[in-house]
């Protein structure tokens, strides 16, 4: 029997509004990074010309960043994380629920990679379906069962069919943007402001100026919370998206639980990457987890979704 | 007031014109998924019937006193391969499925064959290209609902007959297939 129409609407339309969120987001960070190029370029030059000139630059500092990252961005990860890629005969169970969580997509099929080490974790990266990677663990591979591999690989499939991936490099490009512009404003103070023209415009100037120097000290954090936040949104859809590949919310939910018990550490993963695991990987961290500068939703949370949807029941609370 | 006029029915026909052509792109993709959705199936089934002779190959020797097994899952391979309705293609293919899960049950009886890494590779294979089929299956649904929501939703619904477009079936499961689930954090 194909499923009830309106659990699959409810889905689909999850998705929806996750991409109407997703793009203004993406909106209004760009607003804001021109915004703050014009405000630092009117304060560093005093005129106009000048704030073009700064928005420019902040232009074009995010293109050259943004190429780099889009085109590059998964082969540093991979190599970073020293992950290595593999066959079907070197782990088959791997590649074979690889290639059916993409049939369940009908997506292509990912190259896999493989990373030596013990600790339970995996990450999707490749900036759209065509270039996707998915790349697990030895531990992830030993330590959980098929039905729960499955759930893991499905969450991934689900970033890589969400466009998670390339969305997740669109914001770091954009933070990181954002740092670069507001660090280089702050280090040119040093040197004194740059040259006024007349009166007049020396007022305006200094009121852009002051501006200037409050959106450069908190642009970067605004930027880091709004990434952190996106991030933690983007792991709920990816664990719904994954039960309506698998449709078995049981194999998801006691993976999380495998993997957030697990005890070991993961010695690859960094702070650069840590947001890229289906857990975070780094455990000190999981602690606060609740917290504003976690890049993962709490663990616990994830997994009580997930048990409600294994009873068909609806959580109380949104996330 | 004429040239008012006049150029509110231009953009009005121009608002339309692009309409009607981003819709039919739109319905064009989602039936073209229907289709690739389609042939995945049949990539799988064929998948399924290239691996049954190696997987016999490898288990001919221990199985000298349970000729019939094997020789129901050849019979169930050449009639399930045989082109047939959507629901006689079912069928075959349950019957197939069941004869491969005896053969498994029946090698249970012989432990020097369970630990034989042949079998358990065809046992990983096998059951994988069950998955992969019902997955095809499952994803050839999800975009015939995807497709038949978009042709009967208004707008689309006023062009999407007059184009062309219309409903497609469902592949409809012989045995029981998964429970599907509610996915829902309203």
């Amino acid at each position: 029997m194909p499923a009830p129409a309106e659990n699959v609407g409810t889905f689909r339309d999850r998705i929806a509004v996750n991409r109407r969120n997703s793009l203004l987001l993406i909106l209004i960070f760009l607003a804001f990074v021109t915004v703050l190029g014009y405000v630092i370029g009117y304060a560093w030059v005093g005129d106009p010309a000048g704030a073009v000139f700064g928005l420019l630059l902040a232009f074009a500092a995010g293109t050259v960043s943004g190429l780099a990252t889009y085109y590059a961005g998964d082969r540093m990860v991979l190599a970073a994380s020293r992950a290595r890629e593999i066959t079907h005969d070197e782990a088959p169970v791997l590649f074979n629920v690889v290639e059916e969580m993409a049939i369940a997509a009908g997506l292509p099929m990912p190259k896999v990679y493989i990373i030596e080490d013990s600790a339970p974790n995996a990450f999707a990266t490749g900036r759209d379906p065509e270039h996707a990677k998915i790349a697990v663990t030895r531990g992830l591979l030993e330590k959980l069962d098929r039905d729960e591999l499955q759930g893991v690989v499905a969450h991934e499939m689900a970033h890589v069919g969400n466009y998670d991936i390339r969305y997740a490099m669109l914001v770091g490009i954009l933070v990181g943007t954002t740092v670069l512009i507001s660090d280089f404003f702050l280090r040119t103070l040093w040197f004194g402001r740059g040259q006024r023209r007349g009166e007049g415009g020396g007022q305006i100037q200094l009121i852009m100026f002051l501006i200037a120097l409050v959106l450069a000290v908190l642009a970067p954090l605004f930027a880091r919370l709004l990434q952190l936040s996106i991030s933690r949104q983007r792991e709920y859809l990816a664990d719904a998206t994954a039960v309506s590949l698998t449709r078995n919310p049981k194999g998801l939910a006691d993976a999380l639980q495998k993997i957030s018990s697990d005890r070991e550490v993961l010695e690859v993963a960094n702070r650069a990457t840590a947001h890229l695991y289906i857990a975070n990987p780094i455990k000190k961290f999981e602690r606060r987890a609740k917290g504003l500068f976690s890049t993962h939703p709490p663990i616990e949370e994830r997994i009580r979704i997930l048990r409600a949807m294994e009873t068909g029941g609806v959580p109380q609370q949104a996330p | 007031m004429g040239t008012v006029l006049t150029i509110l029915i231009v953009v009005v026909a121009v608002v339309i014109v692009v309409y009607a052509i981003a819709t039919y792109n739109g319905l064009v993709r989602r039936r073209n998924e229907v289709e690739e959705a389609y042939r995945q199936i049949d990539v799988q089934l064929k998948r399924r019937y290239d691996l049954i002779p190696n997987l016999l190959e490898g288990v001919k020797r221990y199985f000298r006193q349970e000729q019939d097994v094997l020789t129901e899952i050849t019979r169930a391979r050449s009639a399930a391969m045989q082109p047939h309705s959507p629901r006689e293609q079912a069928q075959a293919e349950a019957r197939l499925s069941g004869a491969i899960g005896n053969l498994f049950a029946v090698a249970e009886n012989y432990p020097e064959l369970r630990s034989e890494r042949v079998l358990l590779d065809f046992q990983e294979e096998l059951s994988s290209t069950e998955n992969k089929i019902s997955f095809a299956r499952q994803h050839y649904n999800d975009s015939v609902q995807a497709y038949n929501t978009k042709i009967q939703s208004f707008p689309a619904v006023i062009f999407a007959r007059a184009m062309g477009f219309t409903e497609r079936e469902y592949f409809e499961a012989a045995g029981p297939e998964r429970e599907s689930v509610t996915v829902s954090y309203d």
